[in-house]
């Protein structure tokens, strides 16, 4: 379907609106979620000039809302959607999560079961309706678990797990609609801007939205962004624990 | 952090807001930050230091691009001052809509183009920049937020307008955007063979053609003093309204510094001279060839190699334009330095709007020289002498080197500025040239 809804949770971290703008340029149609309603209508008032049909904002803290059936329904609001993106998370602070449990129960709350719970209801919706895609940001720091961000990291591949098994799902009882786990690498977003930038394993978030958008039209359950991360997280992978642990990854 | 020519480059502290709050709590309360103190940041196309701040901070603003509003019934646009010219085009264009003023490059910000009061190749027509600014959002470093107009009777649009950064923080910008029938442009291209016949070509084309400029043979001697291209242009009536397309070549490293010596420049400019005499007449071309020519290539500033270049942009007044021009030639073309791309180009009488606006009527000659240590900085002395003695001034824009006194000589309304200067502000080409 390409004319209906775009649906963002998460609409103003920066890939979620280099993505935006994407379709905005088309003439879709846009529904944006997120925390502060200020950025968002910033983020939204861009859109239309770029090109969007309509847009439209909604204030929701997506990491706490009890009922993510009915919220999805209501911004949904009947109408055809052509993608549900899930595109937010937050980094955490991998070292104050070693000791302090609270806060590495909200990363892993943030990161891992509110999206998985928007994730399940959003595949429903999708299934129900017989077309649509669901795109839901992943990381490649959930290929492998290193010292320096294994909670996010933990959290990212419990997430992609999740939408493999929903993509599964979804195209075995031939329902028409598809998951899509997109992984980024290195990323030049506020997320990252506290560890040393440039060289050539960082992208844009603008190359990012473009894997996302291509992911929401066609391809496999996962997506690397950029693709030769798949080559990088192979060999990561298959690198020997004797060799990795010795470095300070 | 590097200016595009890349002689200056500075470590600085950067700071990368992505909304208008954030960028609000960075200036506001930093007056007591230091000498130093901060400056806003676009996309780096200054090639001297005026975009520099060593020692103080930097604030980049290419995040903050979303436009807040676009009218296409009138044309007009107001967003933050990040946004780029080009993502302006690729919005406003297939509206119908071009920017009234673009500059050799359309990758810089909207912000960056008020602070430099930047000019174009219709300037003879449209003025500079700032003429179409019709509002402007700016932070101070006390705290305050003012949005001004160009009727402002307190002085702050006129000094922030050209004024380098330097009276708060261009937060947000409304422009007003001329009407195109399409992207294209019909233009033609004549040979001139010495500098006489340039300004007369000026005086024929200036009301017939919105676009003049001259590509300059700065290596031709003798009886070719002077002697190059002469381009005009006016929109043409095309009904194609394709934004200019994204580049995909691009320097991927600094070439040799000793690529460009005298013998090769002369040898490019020849061969240029040539082909461009023989393909003289007229051509359809679309908007981005002709206003950005350089622009095709990502990171030519590495042409240079690694010592980078000097940009050398100055004007001088109609009276003496002829002879000015002519002794500054002559002194490139004895040096030997020069580059493949000299420009000349009459300023109209249209006033500029800012207080350190850097446009004026008469003619400008722009031009690169290779970072060749001390000869390259002792040609460009015995060229100020001249430009001074002209009464003309140079543009900050592209320049890192000039002292407090050639400034203040070229920019009579200084002392007017300096009253409007936030002192939670500065850069590099501040500290080197206040009075």
């Amino acid at each position: 379907m390409k004319d209906g809804l775009v649906l963002i949770l998460g609409a103003t971290s920066a890939i979620a609106e280099a993505t935006a703008r994407l379709y905005a340029k088309d003439g879709a149609s846009l529904a944006l979620v997120g925390r502060d309603p200020s950025r968002l209508a910033a983020v939204a008032a861009d859109l239309r000039a770029r090109g969007a049909a309509q847009v439209e904002t909604h204030e929701a803290d997506l990491a706490a809302r009890p009922a993510p059936a009915r919220d999805l329904a209501d911004w949904v609001a009947g109408r055809p959607a052509q993608a549900i993106l899930l595109l937010y998370g937050t980094l955490g602070d991998q070292a104050r999560a070693e000791t302090d449990i609270d806060y590495a129960r909200e990363v892993l709350a943030v990161n891992f079961v509110s999206a998985a719970e928007w994730c399940l209801v959003a595949a429903g919706l999708l299934e129900a309706q017989g077309s649509g895609a669901l795109v839901v940001v992943g990381s490649v720091a959930g290929d492998r678990g290193r010292q320096s961000n294994y909670v996010y990291g933990a959290a990212k591949a419990g997430l992609g797990v999740l939408v493999q098994g929903l993509a599964h799902r979804l195209s075995l009882r031939r329902s028409g609609a598809r998951a899509v786990l997109v992984k980024p690498g290195f990323v030049d977003t506020p997320m990252t801007d506290h560890l040393p930038k440039g060289g050539p394993l960082w992208s844009k978030p603008e190359t990012v939205a473009e894997a996302v958008r291509a992911a929401a039209s066609s391809g496999g359950p996962v997506r690397y962004a950029p693709g030769w991360w798949r080559l990088v997280m192979l060999a990561i992978r298959l690198a020997p624990a004797s060799m990795f642990h010795r470095r300070p990854l | 952090m590097t200016s595009w020519g890349r002689v200056a480059c500075e470590a600085q502290a950067v700071a990368r807001p992505r909304w208008p709050d954030e960028l609000a709590d960075l200036v506001h309360g930093k007056a007591a930050a230091g000498e130093a103190g901060l400056l806003a940041a676009g996309l780096g196309r200054s090639y001297g230091d005026s975009g520099l701040n060593p020692g103080g901070g930097l604030i980049a603003m290419g995040r903050l691009d979303r436009i807040h509003a676009f009218d296409p019934m009138i044309g007009v646009l107001r967003a933050d001052a990040g946004l780029s010219l080009d993502t302006l085009m690729q919005v406003a264009v297939p509206h119908g809509w071009f920017p009234a003023v673009v500059p050799g490059t359309r990758f810089v910000t909207l912000g960056g183009a008020i602070a430099n009061d930047v000019h174009g190749k219709n300037h003879h027509r449209a003025g500079t920049f700032g003429r179409h600014v019709r509002r402007l959002g700016l932070l101070r470093s006390d705290g305050t937020t003012y949005e001004l107009t160009p009727d402002d009777s307190s002085g702050l649009f006129a000094a922030t307008v050209g004024g380098l950064g330097l009276t708060g923080v261009i937060a947000w910008a409304e422009v007003q955007l001329t009407r195109v029938r399409g992207a294209y442009l019909d233009a033609e291209d004549l040979a001139f063979h010495r500098l006489d016949d340039f300004f007369a070509l000026v005086a024929e084309s200036d009301r017939t053609y919105a676009h003049t400029v001259a590509w300059i043979d700065c290596t031709a001697s003798g009886s070719a003093l002077g002697r190059g291209i002469f381009s005009r242009a006016n929109p043409a009536d095309d009904n194609r309204f394709t934004p200019a397309p994204r580049s995909k070549i691009s320097l991927p490293v600094d070439l040799p510094p000793g690529l460009l010596n005298s013998l090769t420049l002369r040898a490019f400019n020849g061969a240029y001279f040539a082909l461009k005499s023989q393909r003289r007449g007229a051509r359809h071309t679309h908007y981005a060839p002709f206003f950005f020519p350089l622009d095709a290539i990502g990171q030519w500033n590495r042409l240079y190699g690694r010592r980078g270049f000097y940009q050398y942009q100055c004007v001088v007044p109609p009276s003496v334009a002829r002879e000015a021009v002519a002794e500054l030639l002559l002194q490139i073309v004895r040096s030997g330095q020069g580059s493949f791309l000299a420009v000349l180009k009459t300023f109209g009488a249209l006033k500029s709007p800012g207080l350190l606006s850097f446009p004026a009527e008469g003619t400008t000659l722009a031009l690169d020289f290779r970072n060749a240590g001390a000869c390259t900085l002792a040609l460009m002395e015995r060229l100020d002498r001249i430009v001074a003695e002209a009464g003309g001034r140079l543009y900050p824009a592209k320049d890192g080197r000039i002292g407090a006194a050639m400034f203040a000589a070229g920019y009579p309304r200084l002392g007017e500025f300096v009253r409007h200067r936030d002192p939670g502000l500065s850069s590099a080409f501040w500290r080197r040239v206040a009075p």
